[in-house]
């Protein structure tokens, strides 16, 4: 089973994010980077069905140099070699960002392409329904178990409310990923030290062929949001901020 | 120039969030000064689509065809693609659902656009529509607008608009035969089920005490036990907790789990994405203790205490033992 899934660069879940000077995005200078939750447990889900079933995890990555970071982990945890669209995407539209990743793994033709369920930054869940719309592949999405059968993968669906369903369809196929699908496997040192010889490709918007689009959509300005509610904070030492708040939740909230 | 509404339901029931996103629709095309029309989709579903009829809008569309029974991403794809290009809607807004979220990119890729998803709120400047959605879990906002010619596509946020606003008035039903074939639709949905019996049912419980992330290990799960046990409070968790099965799933509170509305909910170390916040947002109270003080929880918080949980949580302890 040829399997390719795609993977994005995020800054760091407990980043202090600052809006950068434009207004237009955050500032990047001072950030970490890690890898997308949701597609931590895409590449998971791929490289256990690798070691059911046999074939190859490619994995695929849109983000510029510092990217290279988070493919480097991915082959160390197993994947077999790697795809990176060295492009910055910030700007790009969830269009044109399938768009790349289309152009870079049409050549493959993958029976089964994985991504998260969404980004962390961006939060717009779209990339992978548009991918596999771009593909002619069927999808499916927010998948909390996969299983491969003949010619055809079985996937379980969260729906809301604690429902859940099992969809079958044809392979090629997409799926993406909820959080959750498996633990987490981390790198092993023969992984990290094998994963240096294994096969990056580097592609460009460019050389893919792709012409910068003008996007769709626009963002026009970030901003941090104001609260709206009026927290009463507790501060000064552990011991004194947990009696004001004891003496609030008995006192004037009256719910103990 | 007009708006449309996709409105959510299953097995003839509507989806909570619909009548929301009708409200917000019925709002943004009278602030754009056009008409909006709504559609459902299924089988058999003439009761919902007189429903609709009572409400202010210029058509109901009733998509019915035994193919529309079950949902899937193919059928509702072809069924409102056809719609949307025969009758050109400025604007087609639904409810952020899981359902939605699943076909709406693939509908607006094959009309060549970008839908906007996950909206909290929209404003109208000169006849020109901005929308507003969150970025990195809530900690930022973002203004975001359509460039290039209709139909635009955007989806909103569970409670971003009142369902009670849903204006009143009488519409005429048009029944739409979309033509689906079953050779067209890829993917062969079975009976949703539920997991096995729920044994907590924190839906009734009157105090919750619930942790996150910011808990680091399993093996600190024992501190947040004694102080929901301090306070005779449920435990419950954010998504990565029971994930990473720390906790058993039952004890998840969010849009994946539980909702609840107790009278104290006490969010420890949980940052408060919005997949957990649309779980506990009625609860009457809200307590917030998280070492950022920007975190989206402190939003909802009535009460907050910034810094470490590993001394917070002890020393609320040895509070509540001596109130």
């Amino acid at each position: 089973m040829k399997i390719i899934v795609a993977v994005k660069q995020v800054p760091a879940r407990d980043s202090q994010l600052r809006i950068a000077a434009s207004g237009q995005w955050i500032e990047e200078a001072d950030l970490a980077y890690e890898i997308n939750e949701p597609d931590a447990y895409a590449l998971e889900a791929g490289l256990r069905l690798k070691e059911k079933h046999g074939g190859e995890v490619i994995a695929l990555c849109a983000g510029p140099e510092r990217a290279g970071q988070i493919i480097r982990e991915a082959l160390a945890k197993g994947a077999d070699r790697a795809i990176h669209i060295v492009e910055d995407t910030t700007a790009l539209d969830p269009l044109a960002c399938a768009r790349l990743l289309a152009a870079a793994v049409k050549s493959e033709s993958p029976d089964l392409v994985l991504t998260g369920l969404q980004s962390e930054d961006l939060g717009l869940g779209q990339t992978g329904v548009i991918l596999a719309e771009l593909l002619g592949l069927p999808h499916s999405t927010i998948v909390v178990e996969v299983e491969a059968r003949e010619g055809a993968i079985r996937v379980k669906r969260e729906l809301e409310g604690g429902w859940f369903q099992y969809v079958e369809m044809p392979l090629p196929a997409l799926v993406a990923v909820q959080s959750g699908i498996g633990k987490l496997r981390y790198a092993t040192l023969m992984g990290i030290k094998k994963a240096k010889s294994k096969e990056v490709r580097r592609v460009t918007a460019a050389s893919l062929g792709l012409a910068p689009a003008a996007p769709s959509v626009v963002l026009e300005r970030v901003y941090l949001p104001e609260r709206t509610k009026r927290t009463q904070l507790f501060e000064g030492d552990p011991q004194q901020a947990a009696a004001q708040l004891v003496e609030k939740l008995r006192f004037e909230a009256r719910v103990i | 120039m007009s708006v449309l509404v996709v409105l959510e339901q299953r097995s003839g029931q509507w989806h909570r969030m619909s009548f929301e996103t009708l409200a917000a629709a019925q709002q943004i095309a009278r602030e754009l000064a056009t008409t909006v029309s709504a559609a459902v989709l299924g089988h058999d579903i003439s009761l919902l689509a007189n429903e609709l009829a009572a409400t202010e809008l210029e058509t109901v569309y009733a998509f019915e065809h035994e193919l529309l029974k079950e949902y899937t991403p193919d059928a509702y794809t072809m069924a409102l693609e056809a719609h949307i290009d025969l009758f050109s809607p400025e604007l087609v807004l639904f409810p952020h659902t899981y359902q939605v979220r699943d076909f709406l990119p693939q509908l607006a890729t094959r009309l060549d656009r970008v839908a906007v998803t996950d909206v909290i709120s929209h404003r109208i400047e000169n006849g020109a529509l901005t929308l507003v959605r969150q970025l990195f879990q809530g900690k930022v906002n973002a203004d975001v607008r359509f460039s290039g010619d209709g139909p635009h596509f955007a989806s909103l946020q569970a409670g971003a608009y009142r369902a009670d606003r849903v204006a009143k008035g009488a519409a005429p039903v048009e029944v739409m035969r979309p033509s689906l074939e079953p050779a067209n639709i890829r993917t062969r949905p079975f009976e949703p089920l539920r997991e096995s019996q729920r044994t907590v049912d924190l839906g009734a419980a009157e105090l919750i005490v619930s942790v996150g992330r910011g808990i680091k290990e399993a093996d600190n799960i024992p501190l947040i036990e004694k102080l929901a046990a301090a306070l005779g409070a449920e435990l419950a968790a954010s998504r990565p907790i029971c994930d990473a099965g720390w906790l058993p799933m039952e004890r998840q509170v969010g849009s994946s789990g539980q909702t609840v509305a107790p009278k104290m909910y006490m969010a420890i170390g949980i940052s408060g994405a919005i997949q957990h916040l649309v779980g506990m947002k009625g609860a009457r109270t809200v307590v917030a203790i998280n070492k950022d003080a920007d975190a989206p929880i402190f939003e909802l918080a009535d009460y907050g205490i910034v810094g470490d949980l590993f001394q917070i949580v002890p020393a609320l302890i040895e509070a509540l033992k001596k109130a």
